[in-house]
Order: structure tokens, then C-alpha cells, then sequence
């Protein structure tokens, strides 16, 4: 364990956590103005955090401590999501710990939580949500797992930092199997991230909604952060997403000067996704829930076909 | 046996012996107690706890210790009784040992007046049903295995039985007879192909038999029938729905927990130790019977509305998992690569480990449920995390552990077992490297769906507001079921923890049936899970823990200190509808319902949907097993018509039979003038 590993490791955390509500509010303003609606300014997600801490917590009279105690789970599994995830750098202490399916382990375990804690409550509302986010997450699962092997294979390692040095030195090629791989993934996170055509983030009509129904009975601080590992979950999808499909940028163990140079070509990267998702949010229309199964299945056969496609090429 | 007197010089063998003998004891004492029970409650089944602790510190020991054999002069003249110790017999003792500890402790506080058998009948069948699986595993010949294979099959019925007034639980301890039954006739059949016409049916003389190709696939599959049927691999699963939810909860979790993997370890013994080399088609057909019984088995489970069916079902997957591991160990040692051989059946025995931890947690759960509130229908429990804290909490853990997360054990046999498919391409044939995306993508399904599973068995019992009224009464657990649980929870978490040192302790165990092992491996890199290299992949459970628990802390820690920790308690809001009761929640058939209509085809669904002109508008829904159509009834019905045909026979009147006692006179007459 390097100064310098410890150094990118506690440098991704603390981007993590304060560029996750400004990629929110970017895509958010983005998609206000593709709308023809006039925007929220980029920050106001950190003003709505800032507003729900100050806040006093209701809590349901019988909610037991699983209902108090989900928020911060489900906030550190997003946490240590983005920790391990190499966004800036390849080098980073915690890496090893967890490779690509301990990060499908942390996300199933975030989305456990936060179901049992929608069911806590025991309104119908919430165990809607929950047995709505279960069904997604268990379609999504899988295909995040297959999208994560596809990728793994090409250097034999389900190590998220070897994946990413790998892919980072090959020629410039398509490669099949990484495009299928990556429709599969783009599918997941829209799913993953409840965005449109799976779940509406700007929805509260009450039958269609499923993140919104799950975190219904929460306020004040425990809103805030589940709000909060909202945004640190779409910030590392999207960074798993850069780091698998656009590997270029990321600082390795050997190269330390790459470091002062990830950062902007990290937020580079995630303006651009942030805006194709804005625009991928406005042009799209939610489906009903019936279809989700549909559009998830076709997302787990293509990222199977994915895996398929690299044993039966070689690429 | 020699030193018998000077206990210092003991094997591991004869204290395992003597493990067996003090059950047995334990097992003669209820029998002098059978109604009081008091008695059995608190002397008896806490020593029977013990003594399986006692055979689980041995067992552990037995694991790095030689093969260690012994003769008893027991059973007919001519054929004693063979025992041998060796790391594989060490390494299901040690499960055995470890979760029936567990299970005796919660057993203590279990057992009630008035509950059909009388408590000391129960314990007797109970400690007579842990002796017997012991037996089993340490049996060195095929008599001794038999013998003690029916003893367990036996025991465990009357056990199933217990509540025999009950007409249902009566029928579902005649399944499990039958079934049982039939399965030991294959295992029956197997020894005999196995022995090879030499008339010795010890396990040694089997081992050092060269049989062809042919007859090695033969054995093979008269082993996969009979212990396939002992596990409730598809298509024999149909009796372990039925029987292991009809049997008293800590009965039931010995069964899901334990005898199921007597079966995997006969299964092993067989397929890797006595025959002498594997053919790489049985290891597609363990992995096309054990994936198919891992979907079957959570798409299932996943619809259940009883508890105990429920977790019943989910058996049938873990063990479909497990299957599924033993195959690819199968296929990549007929192909020569140990290493990776190694590392499938690590992570097949991880979780015949895990599984008995936390399938035992699971169901011991639901028992005390099922005595505080009477109920076994998940559609009539909820919110119970009020009123029982301690089940509810160590069963979440269970839950977890169940639904493949991490850091628990079940998540680091899931690991394994991915990883271990994840480098298989690299086998000679190409037919066979590209079947592994797809078995790689069925696990990972599996997986998925057992998280759906486990938060619907838990979030609906214990989650929510209470769904009767009654159930605002429910008392919570004993002191002696808190702690058997809670000793199984340590398990799920040790294990889930420490996988480093498991691995290290079940590397003789792979050594000795694939001649390679993950322990040097893993024991190079400390801390860190390894199983092949740094750069390929590594799992650190403690840190992974470490880290969610430190960003837990900080962000506990930051909220309170920046801001504040002001909490007002009010109703639930619920998006403002007033008039909301505790009946509008989701129940178990609402929870389950996207996966009835996603998996539509698997079910045998017969619905009544009410009319509009209903006075009493009632929808009906039975989900059902198309295999009791498609295999059991067939053959059911060709038994009976062939006994009535043969019951034709059987006329009454007494010139007929005189005419057949001629016939068979006249028939053996000119078979001996021949």
C-alpha cells in the first residue's frame, strides 16, 4: 500500500462524494432545458441535501431500528461502490477487497436493505416499491454480473483495476463482445438508476413509481441520504460504465502524474454521459412496469451473447 | 484401537466413536424420561448439543490428521463393522458436529407438551437420527453404510411422523419412505457394480477395482440415482417440499441442514473416491441436473406462501448449487486440471458448509414463529421484529447469508463458484467451453432470485404491521433457542468472514479427492481471499466489512455532529391516504406474483377468478409441480394397474389355488429333470 495509492484512494472518495449530487443536478438541468422547461441551477441538489439534514427525521410510530439504520447501509455500500470502482486511478488500497462481483454483492446488498426497509413500515406503498425493486434487481443483477465477466475475460482477471489497465492499453478496436456488452450495461443503468423508460425520477404518481415508493416514508436526514446514495450510485455506474467501455484517462500505479490529469477527463467524460443521459431521459417515454421484465430479459441475453460472442472470436 | 484405557493416546477415530456411543446413551435415557420433559428439555438435548460439539472440535482435528481406520466385531458374523476416519469423513463430521450443536441447543427450548410423540420418543428418534448420519460418513464398508443409511432414513421418518395425527404430515412421511426407499436401492445397486464380482464390499477392496469405462458410468449412475433422490435433485425432489416443512422445526433444519448432505458426501465418496477416474459427460449431467434443480427450486420457492415450503424449495437450489460445483469439479478433473478441479469442489464443499448453517438458522427461525404465533402462512404473519427481536435479527442474518450477499458465507461459495466458471474456457472441447456462459449466466439468475426469495420470507414475517391481531401477543424466544441460533449465526458470520482459514482447512479434503488444493494459494496472501492469483482475482471480506462499517460510523458520526439528531415519531404517511390497514400490505402470493407471471411455463397453475355477479367475490389461485403430471402420477398408475392385474390372481376360491400350488409343482419339476 503506497502514499501515493492511499492518496488516490481517499482523493476518489471525496470526489466521489461531492461530484455525485452535481452530476444529479447536471443531468437534471439538462434535461429541464431539452424540455423546453427553465432549469434548477446545477447545484440545487446539494441545496435539497443541505435543506433535508437541517430537517427533523418522522419517523413511523412501529418503524423498527432496520428502518433507521438502512439509510446509512445503503448509503456506505454506495460509498465503498465508488471506492472500489477505479475512477481516477487503478491503484487504489481498497481494490482488493472487492472485485467485479463483490461490487454486484454491494449493490445487491444496498438494494436488500432498502426493500426490507420499504416493507418495515408495512404501508402498501412500500412493499410495492420493494417487491418492484427486487423484481428489477433480480433481472439487472445477473446482467450487470455477465456485462462484468464479458469484460473480465479479455484479461482473465474479475479484477476491477486489472479489467480497466487491459482495456486501457489495447489497440483501438470495436470489439464485439464489448458492444454488446456495452447496449446491455447502458440498459442496466437506466434500469439500476430508476430513469426513464424503467421508473420516472420526476414522477410521485403513486402506481408507477418504484424508487420514489420505496423511500416513501423517510424524511429529514435519513431522506437526505438515501438521496444522497441515489446520486452516489448513478455517479458509479456511470463511472463503471466510463472505466469499462472508455478506459482512456485513468491514473495507473507506475504513471503518478496522471493523477493531476484523471480529474478533468474524469468530468469530461461524465458531462458527456450526464448529457446523453438527459437526452436519452426526454426522447424516451416510461413503459409499463409489465415491460420492464421484457426490456431487462433483452439486456441479460445480450450481455450473455456478449460473453459468448468473446469465447466463440477470441475478442 | 490400541491405548483404549489412556485417553492421551485416543485418534480421532475413537473419540468419534465415542461421540456416537454417548448419543446413543443420550438416545436410552429419553427413552426412561418419555414423558417428562423437563428432563429431555433441559438435560438431555443441551448434552446431546455438547456432545455434538465434542465430535465437531474432532472432527477439525481429524481434517490434518492420516486416514485412521478401525474394525468393530459388531453386526452379523463375518462382516463387522468398517470405519474409516479420513478428511473427507472429517470434513462432513465437522458439519454434522457444528450444525446439530446449534440445532440440539434450540432444540432444549423447542419441544412443548401436546404436540404428538412424547418428548423423550423424540429424543431418542432425534439423537438415534445424529448418531446414525455419523455412522454413515465414517462406514468403510458397503453393509455398514447400508445399515446406518436406513437407520438414518428411519429415524428421520418417525421424526417427520411426530405429529402423526395430522392425515397430510402422515402422507408426507409416506413420500419420503418411498422415495427414500427407492433411492437406496440405487445406492444398493452401486455397491454392487462397484465391488466387481469379488464378493468383498468393503470401500477398499471397491478402491483398488479398475472397473471399464461402462461400469464405472454405471455405478455412477445408480449413485447419482439413489443419492439424488436423498438430496431432491430433479426430477426426485417432489418428497422434500412435503416432508421437510411436516417435521418439527429443529427436525426439519437437521434435514435441510444435515441430511441432505450425507447425500453430497456419498455422492462424493463414490464419484471421486472409490471410482478410480471420472468420465467428463458425468460432470455435464451433474451440472445440467444441479443448475436445473437450482431454477427450479428458487422460481418455487420465490411463489411459496409457507414459511417452511418455502425455505424447503430453497434447499432443493442450494443443493442444485452444490450439484452444480460437484459437476464442474467432475468435468475439470476428467480432463486432467486439478487445480481448477480444486477450486469448483472448495466452492461446492464452502457451501455444503454454509448451507448447514444457515438453511438450520432458517428453519429453527421459522419454529419459533410457529410457536409464538401458531402460524406457518406468511400471509398471516408480519411485523413480528417488535415482538421477537432476537429471532428477527439472527434470522436476517440467516436471510442474508441465504440470499448470496456479501460478507457472509453464502456469498463466498457464490464467489467461488463464479470464479471457478469464470476460467474454465481453456477445456479441450469447445462444445463444452461455450455451455459455460450460459451456466454462468443460470448461476448468476439464481443468485438474483434467491435475494427476491429471502426478502420475501423475511420482510413478510417479520416486516410491516402485524396482518391477524392476535399477533400483537407473540412472545418472544427462550433463552436456549436464542442461544442454538445464535451459535448457528456465528457460523453464517465466521464463515462469511474467515474464508482464508476454511479453505485452508478443507485443502486435505480437496487433496484427497482431486490431488490438488487452494491452501497454499490462498495462504500466501494473508488476509485477502486468493484462489489463483492477485492480478486475476481477490475477495477481502474483512475489509469489504471494515469499510462498510467505517463509512457507516462517519456518516453516523458526520450527520449528528454537522447537523442534528431530532426524530419525532408520528403515523406513517403513506402518500396521505387515511384508512390504510395492515391488510392492504403485500402477502406472500402479492409479493411472489411477478415471478409467477414471469416463470409462468414452470408453474401447474389452476386459478378461479371470481365473477362480477359474485355475492362473495373469491380468487383462487394453487400453484402446483408439473413433475407429479408429467413423471409420478404416470408411474403411480402403472404400478396400480399392474398389482390389480397381478391381484387377478388372487381369486379366493381354493380349487384355483390348488390349481397354481400343481402348476409351480409341475413347473420346478421339469426345471429339475433339466
Amino acid at each position: 500500500m503506497s502514499v501515493l495509492g492511499s492518496l488516490s484512494q481517499l482523493l476518489e472518495i471525496v470526489v466521489a462524494l461531492l461530484l455525485a449530487p452535481l452530476l444529479v443536478g447536471w443531468v437534471n438541468q439538462w434535461r429541464a432545458w431539452l424540455q423546453n422547461k427553465s432549469a434548477p441551477g446545477v447545484l440545487q441538489p446539494y441545496r435539497v441535501l443541505h435543506k433535508l439534514f437541517n430537517k427533523e427525521s418522522v419517523l413511523a410510530q412501529h418503524a423498527s431500528p432496520l428502518f433507521r439504520s438502512a439509510p446509512y447501509i445503503v448509503f456506505s455500500c454506495m460509498l465503498l461502490a465508488s471506492a472500489i470502482i477505479p475512477t481516477l486511478s487503478t491503484d487504489l488500497p481498497l481494490a482488493p477487497a472487492a472485485d467485479a462481483i463483490a461490487l454486484v454483492g454491494l449493490f445487491a446488498l444496498a438494494r436488500v436493505f432498502i426493500s426490507l426497509a420499504a416493507m418495515d413500515v408495512g404501508t402498501a406503498f412500500g412493499t410495492m416499491g420493494a417487491r418492484r425493486e427486487m423484481l428489477i434487481g433480480f433481472l439487472a443483477e445477473p446482467a450487470l454480473l455477465m456485462v462484468l465477466f464479458s469484460a473480465s475475460l479479455i484479461p482473465k482477471s474479475t479484477s476491477l483495476a486489472t479489467i480497466v489497465e487491459t482495456l486501457a492499453h489495447r489497440e483501438l478496436a470495436i470489439y464485439p463482445s464489448l458492444a454488446f456488452a456495452g447496449v446491455a450495461f447502458t440498459m442496466i443503468s437506466l434500469a439500476e438508476n430508476a430513469r426513464v423508460p424503467v421508473d420516472n425520477p420526476a414522477t410521485h404518481l403513486e402506481l408507477t413509481m418504484i424508487h420514489e415508493a420505496l423511500i416513501l416514508e423517510y424524511s429529514g436526514r435519513h431522506l437526505a441520504l438515501l438521496e444522497w446514495a441515489a446520486s452516489l450510485k448513478l455517479f458509479a455506474y456511470s463511472c463503471l460504465g466510463l472505466a469499462l467501455f472508455l478506459p482512456w484517462g485513468v491514473a495507473e500505479a507506475h504513471a503518478p502524474l496522471e493523477l493531476v490529469l484523471a480529474l478533468p477527463v474524469l468530468i469530461l467524460k461524465l458531462a458527456l454521459a450526464g448529457l446523453l443521459l438527459a437526452e436519452k431521459e426526454t426522447a424516451n417515454a416510461k413503459m409499463r412496469i409489465f415491460r420492464v421484465p421484457e426490456f431487462l430479459g433483452t439486456a441479460f441475453l445480450l450481455a450473455v451473447i456478449g460473453v459468448l460472442v468473446h469465447i466463440l472470436l477470441g475478442a | 484401537m490400541a491405548g483404549l484405557l489412556d485417553p492421551t493416546h485416543w485418534l480421532a477415530l475413537d473419540v468419534a466413536l465415542t461421540v456416537v456411543v454417548a448419543w446413543l446413551s443420550v438416545a436410552v435415557l429419553g427413552l426412561f424420561a418419555l414423558r417428562r420433559l423437563g428432563w429431555v428439555a433441559k438435560v438431555l438435548f443441551p448434552a446431546g448439543g455438547a456432545i455434538a460439539l465434542l465430535l465437531f472440535a474432532v472432527a477439525l482435528v481429524a481434517l490434518f490428521s492420516a486416514p485412521q481406520t478401525a474394525v468393530l466385531p459388531l453386526g452379523l458374523p463375518g462382516l463387522p463393522f468398517h470405519l474409516r476416519l479420513d478428511p473427507l469423513a472429517a470434513f462432513f463430521l465437522m458439519v454434522i458436529g457444528a450444525a446439530s450443536a446449534g440445532v440440539s441447543a434450540f432444540a432444549a427450548g423447542y419441544f412443548r407438551k401436546g404436540e404428538g410423540t412424547p418428548p423423550g420418543l423424540l429424543c431418542l428418534e432425534y439423537h438415534l437420527f445424529i448418531a446414525s448420519m455419523t455412522m454413515v460418513v465414517l462406514a468403510d464398508d458397503a453393509y455398514t453404510f447400508m445399515v446406518m443409511w436406513e437407520t438414518m432414513a428411519l429415524s428421520s421418518f418417525f421424526l417427520v411422523i411426530a405429529n402423526h395425527r395430522i392425515a397430510e404430515i402422515r402422507q408426507a412421511g409416506y413420500l419420503y419412505l418411498l422415495v427414500a426407499h427407492v433411492g437406496a436401492i440405487g445406492i444398493l445397486l452401486c455397491f454392487g457394480v462397484l465391488q466387481a464380482n469379488t464378493g468383498d464390499y468393503t470401500f477398499a477392496n471397491m478402491r483398488a477395482q479398475r472397473l471399464t469405462p461402462f461400469w464405472g458410468s454405471v455405478a455412477f449412475l445408480l449413485a447419482l440415482f439413489g443419492f439424488g433422490a436423498k438430496a431432491g435433485i430433479l426430477p426426485l425432489h417432489v418428497w422434500l417440499p412435503e416432508a421437510h416443512p411436516a417435521a418439527p422445526s429443529p427436525v426439519s433444519a437437521l434435514m435441510s441442514g444435515v441430511m441432505l448432505k450425507t447425500a453430497i458426501y456419498g455422492l462424493l465418496r463414490v464419484g471421486f473416491d472409490l471410482l478410480h477416474v471420472q468420465l467428463w459427460w458425468w460432470g455435464v449431467l451433474l451440472l445440467a441436473l444441479g443448475l436445473a434443480s437450482a431454477v427450479f427450486g428458487v422460481v418455487f420457492a420465490a411463489v411459496q406462501v409457507d414459511m417452511k415450503r418455502l425455505l424447503a424449495y430453497s434447499s432443493i437450489e442450494n443443493i442444485g448449487l452444490v450439484f452444480a460445483g460437484i459437476g464442474l469439479a467432475v468435468l475439470f478433473s476428467a480432463y486432467g486440471m486439478k487445480p481448477m478441479s480444486a477450486l469448483a469442489l472448495t466452492a461446492a464443499l464452502y457451501h455444503v458448509a454454509g448451507h448447514a448453517f444457515f438453511k438450520s438458522l432458517l428453519f429453527v427461525g421459522t419454529g419459533s414463529v410457529l410457536h409464538a404465533t401458531g402460524q406457518r402462512s406468511l400471509g398471516k404473519l408480519g411485523g413480528l421484529i417488535r415482538y421477537m427481536p432476537w429471532v428477527a435479527w439472527l434470522t436476517l442474518l440467516g436471510t442474508l447469508t441465504s440470499a448470496g450477499l456479501p460478507p457472509l458465507a453464502g456469498f463466498v461459495s457464490e464467489w467461488l463458484l463464479l470464479q471457478s466458471f469464470l476460467f474454465t474456457p481453456g477445456l479441450p472441447s469447445s462444445f463444452l467451453n461455450m455451455l459455460i456462459p450460459v451456466v454462468a449466466a443460470l448461476i448468476a439468475l439464481v443468485a438474483a432470485l434467491s435475494g427476491y426469495t429471502m426478502v420475501k420470507f423475511f420482510g413478510v414475517i417479520f416486516l410491516g404491521q402485524p396482518r391477524e391481531e392476535n399477533l400483537v401477543h407473540s412472545h418472544p424466544a427462550g433463552t436456549w433457542e436464542r442461544v442454538g441460533m445464535a451459535w448457528l449465526a456465528a457460523g453464517c458470520v465466521a464463515l462469511g468472514l474467515l474464508p482464508v482459514q476454511f479453505i485452508q482447512a478443507i485443502d486435505p479434503v480437496t487433496r484427497q479427492l482431486v490431488a490438488a488444493g487452494l491452501g497454499s494459494t490462498v495462504a500466501a496472501s494473508g488476509w485477502l481471499l486468493v484462489p489463483v492469483d492477485i492480478e486475476r482475482a481477490s475477495y477481502g471480506p474483512v475489509v469489504f466489512l471494515l469499510g462498510l462499517a467505517a463509512s457507516f460510523a462517519l456518516a453516523f458520526a458526520l450527520v449528528r455532529r454537522l447537523y442534528h439528531g431530532r426524530l419525532r415519531r408520528a403515523s406513517p404517511w403513506d402518500c396521505g391516504y387515511p384508512w390504510q390497514t395492515a391488510r392492504m400490505q403485500d402477502t406472500a402470493e402479492g409479493f411472489g406474483q411477478p415471478i409467477r407471471q414471469i416463470f409462468e411455463p414452470f408453474f401447474r397453475m389452476q386459478r378461479e377468478l371470481p365473477s362480477p355477479f359474485d355475492r362473495e367475490p373469491r380468487y383462487r389461485v394453487v400453484v402446483g409441480d408439473h413433475f407429479w403430471d408429467w413423471l409420478y402420477r404416470p408411474v403411480a398408475d402403472l404400478v396400480e394397474r399392474m398389482s390389480r392385474w397381478i391381484g387377478q390372481l388372487q381369486q379366493g376360491r381354493i380349487a384355483v389355488y390348488l390349481l397354481y400350488s400343481f402348476l409351480t409343482l409341475v413347473g420346478v419339476l421339469i426345471v429339475v429333470k433339466r
